[in-house]
């Protein structure tokens, strides 16, 4: 009478159909991202069809108008000009366009690059003091600081936007990395105490200790007994504040404008000639996305922790 | 014989008070715990001063003013509480918290019923299990404005992928697929999106949830011949609901700001259908350039997310406790 597999091991019938139904889940929701990179390799006019095209001629002009400026010319201008010198000069002659200047979108993920890095440097460096802090030594209100700094995190962004901006206003610091590094740092350090807090209380005191009876100082202990415990926590928790500060937007539409806008309030606003660039836009967005999905892959087993502040172990 | 039992207790409890970390700390040479404790807290306190603490007292400053920040050199006159009077009986700003509510209401029971019937599904473990939940889990890692300016693309009814697909599936013409442009859709075509997005992240709470009820729970019902219905609802609901509970708070908290996606895709239209109060404040703050009346609004946003929040997190203890 008893069943072939254990009673906690599921049926192998009740597995099929959870893996069919969890799949199939995982198609539809992959879609849209598929969907995406199509897009980026269609020409615009394959992009607009309709019905949608699934079959198409693959064509890099997405990627090409993403990094130029064209606009379109009479056959008989393009054929007056000297010959193409590169792949892209050609695709873009083909349809007689020309680079009429260069595009903002090289700047603008440059943008993206430094201020994400730069405030994930100092997020994650002043997480780990402080995470450290908090976790070796009695420290005064410890509950409430703690509790203080994960609250920062309710406040809606547009909310605190208003007196951030007269305040950069005044200290020159709107539309500067600079102002939006140390904005981004702000936002990130709650996530990188209470993370690394976490981490960092699985380490046991007593590596530190014996390192202090060995004659260690306590910053000793902590620099070569303590940090290299870490490594792995410091580096997961890294790559969440990389991924926050690369992915917002409200900070970055609010706050600049020109010199420091970001990618993500840049990438909606690029225009073709008639509409939206589509494959622009799509180009855009892939390469825009393919950082954060190698880092999801990366991250897979440390996911739980850092979108629940640590609440959540595995 | 009691002299020497003595000394070697002496010196036994001696070499372990030596070993304690106080008797180390006396020690150390520099800086005393204190000191590092203080010196290693404090960057990190200080700049949340600076850029969280200082611009929310600025902004309550602010929301007793008639400030407006497109005019710096206008005399500021203090309003007392007018503003916000204002604000509380501006029939728009209610409209907005109406659509912030039923945005949060609908995106909380969509991702938790599929979210957690995923988690409840890759709990069997199958082969390549580990896989298709990478996979899941993907569009939550994703900036939620690049997402939304995409699926408004997806939306476009004579080019999208999303019409063309529902008039497939029911026949409707994609003329009348206007999800961004109808009132009654508008709304809707945010949640999808939202859903789209969000679910995994329901999905891996539940999951560790589910992981961590032990096995000999679901024994011991089996040795009682307890039905698979029964021992859901008996054991898998009331063990995984503080997680389900976390993961509506954390959802709940994220939703009520809601920002980037609405802006993309609808810009709180059309006419005001999606304006939701992240929205809302953005236009009274940024376009109208109403500076105090935006920051009462705001300082009364920011009570209301903490003091929900406040009173979700006792309950939450409470059934943790259970």
């Amino acid at each position: 009478m008893t069943a072939a597999h254990s009673v906690v091991e599921p049926s192998p019938t009740s597995k099929r159909v959870a893996a069919t139904l969890v799949i199939l889940y995982a198609l539809i929701t992959m879609v849209p991202l598929v969907w995406i990179f199509l897009t980026s390799i269609k020409s615009p006019p394959d992009s607009i069809s309709y019905p949608p095209k699934i079959l198409f001629t693959p064509s890099l002009e997405g990627y090409c108008n993403l990094f130029t400026t064209r606009t379109r010319q009479t056959p008989d201008y393009i054929a007056s000009l000297p010959p193409p010198s590169n792949l892209c000069d050609e695709v873009t002659r083909e349809r007689n366009m020309v680079i009429a200047g260069p595009s903002n979108f090289l700047p603008r993920f440059a943008n993206s690059l430094i201020i994400a890095f730069g405030s994930t440097f100092l997020a994650v460096g002043l997480g780990t003091l402080a995470a450290y802090g908090f976790s070796r030594f009695k420290v005064p209100l410890a509950d409430d600081l703690l509790f203080f700094i994960l609250s920062t995190r309710m406040m809606p962004p547009i909310a605190v936007a208003i007196p951030i901006y007269l305040m950069y206003r005044q200290l020159g610091l709107s539309d500067t990395a600079l102002g939006m590094i140390l904005l981004y740092t702000a936002v990130n350090v709650s996530l990188a105490v209470w993370l690394l807090k976490g981490f960092i209380d699985e380490i046991p005191r007593e590596y530190e200790e014996a390192a202090m009876i060995d004659g260690y100082t306590r910053l000793q202990a902590f620099r070569k007994v303590v940090l290299p415990q870490a490594t792995t926590g410091i580096a997961a928790t890294a790559i969440f504040c990389l991924i926050f500060a690369w992915n917002e937007y409200a900070f970055a539409a609010l706050l600049t404008s020109g010199t420091a806008q970001t990618a993500p309030p840049f990438i909606p606003t690029i225009i073709g000639e008639g509409g939206q660039d589509w494959p622009a836009v799509a180009a855009g967005t892939t390469i825009f996305l393919v950082p954060i999905l190698v880092f999801t892959i990366l991250l897979r087993k440390q996911l739980l922790r850092g979108i629940t502040f640590g609440a959540v172990r595995k | 014989m009691t002299a020497s039992h003595e000394t070697l207790t002496d010196k036994m409890t001696e070499a372990a008070v030596r070993a304690t970390p106080q008797a180390v700390a006396r020690r150390v040479r520099g800086l005393s715990d204190r000191a590092i404790a203080w010196l290693f807290i404090a960057p990190t306190i200080v700049l949340l001063l600076a850029i969280n603490i200082f611009p929310l007292f600025w902004a309550i400053y602010l929301s007793f003013t008639n400030y407006r920040a497109n005019r710096p050199n206008a005399v500021v006159q203090n309003v007392g509480l007018g503003n916000y009077e204002r604000v509380l009986n501006d029939p728009d700003i209610w409209a907005s918290m109406q659509t912030t509510a039923h945005f949060v209401f609908w995106t909380i029971v969509l991702q938790t019923v599929i979210g957690f019937g995923l988690a409840f599904l890759l709990d069997r473990k199958f082969r390549g299990h580990a896989f298709w939940t990478t996979l899941i889990l993907i569009p939550m890692m994703l900036s939620p404005a690049v997402v939304g300016n995409f699926w408004r693309f997806l939306y476009e009814p004579q080019i999208g992928l999303f019409a063309y697909a529902v008039s497939f599936l029911t026949g409707i013409p994609t003329s009348e697929i206007q999800m961004l442009g109808s009132v009654n859709l508008a709304p809707w075509a945010i949640i999808i999106v939202d859903t789209w997005m969000w679910t995994p992240y329901v999905m891996l709470i539940c999951l560790a949830g589910l992981r961590s009820i032990p096995d000999y729970i679901y024994e011991a019902a089996e040795v009682d011949r307890a039905s698979n219905w029964r021992q859901f609802w008996s054991i898998t609901v009331p063990m995984a609901l503080p997680f389900i509970m976390l993961a509506v708070l954390f959802r709940g908290i994220e939703n009520f700001k809601m920002f980037d996606m609405v802006n993309l895709l609808t810009g709180g239209g059309p006419g005001s259908t999606t304006e939701v109060a992240s929205i809302a404040l953005k236009r009274a703050a940024f376009e109208a350039w109403a500076t105090g009346r935006s920051s009462a609004f705001a300082i009364i946003l920011f009570v209301a997310v903490f003091g929900l929040a406040n009173i979700y997190v006792k309950a939450l203890n409470k059934v943790k406790q259970r």
